[in-house]
């Protein structure tokens, strides 16, 4: 009977001698350590991260832009010690920006370099080994963190803006942890990365992709926790403060806007509020500032009439 | 799902504290459900399998997780605990006593004073009784109207103004948000609450039985309650936007244009004039024309504004859009929609602004397409394609499908959608069959879903 153990599992398909070792002790630890680089996190995104090494499986991670997806995969790097390695999709990404590329330019030189000598069939066979060889390849995000040798977490990065047939490439990294090189063979990791995506939802993902993570959501923070994000990014801001801000987004958040306050924009409103010597919020600071929550006119407008019952007086 | 992601589920389950039931709940939420509108639907499955008394989490917790590992499936698991003390206690407060402890834990924001007062007026109010099969929105409804929320959060904005440290309109605001936020918890508890008896009384599968509610995008538009309603217009910006972006990378992919020469040939420099790396100039595909005409009488008014919104949201991927809504009599509102950023506002002025009514506000479908034939048939062209919206439901008018068959020979298409479930077609005064010969296709299109996928297609 061999072990159950998915983490051994996984090694062993790498042909590790042992699997890499964990990385957090329990969800608890999560917490801790993520709140050491100034992520606080909840039980749900702390349960996920500890199930995600504990499975070594990636995490899908959606949710409303701002509510802090990408810096969890950053503060998750930095709490391991691990060097992040970030991929970024577009539209239009394709295989030879996300995985590898053969440096053409360099084979054609070796080619031509290769012609002064004289050729024969035996050189002609010589020379494609030598131009398909590992040093004509240019490592791109993928590759990279799947050769990596040092502890990396690999952030991809808005999944959702390349198109269904490029999400295909990345099946084979998220469930094997290999790269399969047509020219060269098949590249696999020697430690077990920790992977992250994440998707702002513009499209529905495909169903082989979700069935390779686990899934996490996350969203607005409750005002409570928002709170707590407040006061230890915004340094010199008092708990009253904070609070009110945490409960002004909470009711601008509660309208029917375009755009909902992100988090970041939360702390940069506070900020604003605290280097304006503001100890507590008035009528006439929100109408000021709600700019700064706020990127669209029309719901600049709405929210004043509706926090302040007065039309906009920005516009 | 898939098989894959029940064995991740039982995986987790073995690397977990199974007393910690939120933890518990995590591990299952990320294995299983990979859709963020899907999460409402696990909660309330999850409390309902896993329901446990708070009281002796420890214990109870155990045996409850431990059960279901077994059995993978988590229906098996009845509730192991029994009623306990919890239960019997809730009775023993008088009603006076039970109000003050409802307002100290709500004034606090005490969530264990808050679930403890749930119970009791769950238990003194509710009169759950054993064994009837129902879903449990009576004895929500009977015990929230015991307990007058109405006159509690009024009580608390104003304790929460009274104690505000921003004065003027933003605290009045902030005050009363608050307490609306509380008093919700506090209905949430009282759900809780009465689900777990209810899970207690008639177990966890049977429950979950009537408990059961559709997916947002699958709710029948036609049979929305209220809440349903507000739920679908919630999902109808995202799904719009969602619906866009994806048309437009489908049309800028779907052909590629022809070669650019010019970046071709400096492309080609790099490899000694060779023009291995072909490039092509984007695509400029032809854009098709829209004209939707939607019944919007009484039984299907709602269908045809989502529809009405969803073609307008995504109007950049068509080169027109011009929408007529009838009942008896037709009239175009594309204006409404022009210079509005939000579909949204367009068709709520829809009613107020549109004059539809001809003679007595039933729907006539012969006379309302032989207006528009008369006034706008010449517009109507080989680059158009018709979407006309509607139950086919004519009280026993004349159908005239002489006039749908003209409209069909100048248009390049001609679809026809109908909210009703395609058992009832031509039942009744439907006259779809009169009509359905002469449309490229008659599609039934009675929730969200149907609708994305049709308007999906036709750009």
């Amino acid at each position: 009977m061999t072990s159950l153990d998915p983490r051994d599992e996984v090694a062993r398909r790498l042909g590790l001698r042992e699997a890499t070792p964990l990385r957090f002790a329990s969800p608890g630890d999560v917490r801790e350590r993520l709140a050491t680089r100034e992520y606080l996190s909840d039980d749900a995104i702390a349960s996920v991260v500890y199930l995600a090494d504990r499975l070594a499986k990636p995490v899908l991670v959606e949710g409303p832009a701002g509510t802090g997806k990408t810096s969890l995969a950053q503060a998750v790097a930095d709490a391991t010690g691990a060097r992040l390695i970030r991929l970024q999709c577009y539209e239009g990404l394709d295989e030879s920006k996300a995985l590898y590329e053969w440096n053409y330019r360099k084979q054609l030189l070796r080619i031509q370099a290769g012609r002064a000598e004289g050729s024969g069939p035996e050189e002609w066979s010589h020379l494609e080994e030598d131009i398909f060889a590992q040093e004509f390849l240019l490592t791109r995000p993928l590759l990279e963190a799947i050769s990596a040798t040092d502890p990396v977490v690999l952030l991809i990065d808005e999944v959702d803006r390349v198109e269904l047939e490029t999400e295909a490439l990345l099946l084979e990294i998220l469930s094997e942890y290999q790269v399969s090189i047509p020219e060269l063979g098949t590249v696999r990791a020697t430690q077990i990365p920790m992977v992250f995506l994440t998707s702002n939802n513009t499209r529905e993902l495909s169903e082989a992709l979700k069935r390779r993570c686990l899934y996490l959501y996350i969203g607005y923070p409750d005002v409570e926790r928002e709170r707590e994000i407040i006061e230890r990014r915004v340094p010199g801001i008092s708990t009253a403060l904070a609070d009110q801000v945490a409960r002004v987004v909470r009711t601008i958040r509660s309208m029917d806007l375009k755009k909902a306050p992100s988090v970041s924009e939360t702390l940069d409103w506070a900020r604003t509020l605290v280097i304006l010597g503001r100890e507590e919020i008035g009528d006439e600071d929100t109408a000021a500032t709600l700019h700064i929550l706020l990127k669209y006119q029309s719901d600049i407008e709405r929210a004043t009439k509706e926090l302040l019952g007065r039309p906009g007086s920005l516009a | 799902m898939s098989l894959s992601e029940h064995v991740d589920a039982a995986r987790c389950i073995g690397f977990i504290d199974l007393g910690d039931r939120d933890l518990l709940r995590a591990a299952l939420a990320a294995t299983l459900v990979k859709d963020g509108d899907h999460l409402e639907a696990f909660q309330r499955a999850f409390d309902v399998f896993f329901s446990l008394r708070d009281a002796d989490p420890e214990t109870s917790g155990v045996a409850d997780g431990a059960a279901s590992t077994g059995t993978d499936a988590p229906g098996a698991a009845g509730p192991g605990a029994s009623r306990g003390e919890g239960g019997g206690a809730g009775s023993s407060l008088s009603a006076e006593e039970l109000a003050s402890l409802l307002w100290r834990a709500l004034r606090d924001a005490d969530p264990a004073l808050l679930r403890r007062g749930a119970a009791d007026a769950v238990a003194r109010y509710a009169g759950i009784e054993p064994g009837r099969p129902v879903g449990g929105t009576y004895y929500l409804y009977r015990t929230l109207r015991n307990l007058d929320l109405d006159t509690l959060e009024e009580r608390l904005a104003q304790w929460g103004r009274d104690h505000a440290r921003s004065s003027g309109e933003l605290g009045e605001r902030l005050a009363r948000d608050d307490a609306r936020e509380r008093i919700a918890q506090l209905r949430q508890a009282v759900e809780r609450e009465i689900r777990q008896r209810l899970v207690e009384d008639r177990g966890a599968a049977t429950l979950a039985r009537s408990l059961r509610r559709p997916l947002p995008e699958d709710v029948d538009v036609m049979h929305a309650n209220r809440e349903e309603m507000a739920q679908l217009q919630r999902a109808l910006r995202p799904l719009s936007r969602k619906l866009a972006t994806r048309l437009a990378r489908r049309r800028r992919r779907r052909h590629r244009g022809a070669v650019d020469l010019r970046r071709t040939v400096v492309r080609s420099l790099s490899t000694g004039g060779v023009p291995l790396d072909l490039r092509f100039k984007p695509p400029r595909p032809a854009k098709p024309e829209i004209i939707v005409i939607a019944d919007i009488s009484g039984s299907v008014a709602s269908f045809a504004r989502f529809t009405l919104h969803l073609v307008h949201a995504i109007s950049s991927q068509f080169s027109t859009v011009r929408s007529f809504v009838f009942v008896d009599g037709l009239d175009e509102v594309t204006r409404l929609f022009e210079g509005v950023d939000d579909p949204a506002d367009a068709v709520t002025r829809i009613n107020a602004e549109a004059d539809v009514i001809a003679v007595d506000g039933h729907s006539d479908y012969g006379r309302a397409l032989s207006t528009f034939h008369d006034r706008y048939a010449r517009e109507v062209t080989r680059r158009a394609t018709v979407l006309i919206l509607g139950d086919a439901r004519n009280n026993y008018h004349h159908a005239r499908p002489e006039i749908l068959a003209d409209l069909a020979a100048r248009a390049r298409s001609l679809y026809w959608l109908n909210p009703e479930p395609r058992a009832y077609w031509d039942s009744g005064d439907s006259v779809i069959a009169q009509y359905a010969p002469y449309c490229d296709g008659v599609i039934e299109c009675r929730t969200l879903r149907q609708l994305e996928a049709f308007v999906g297609e036709l750009a």
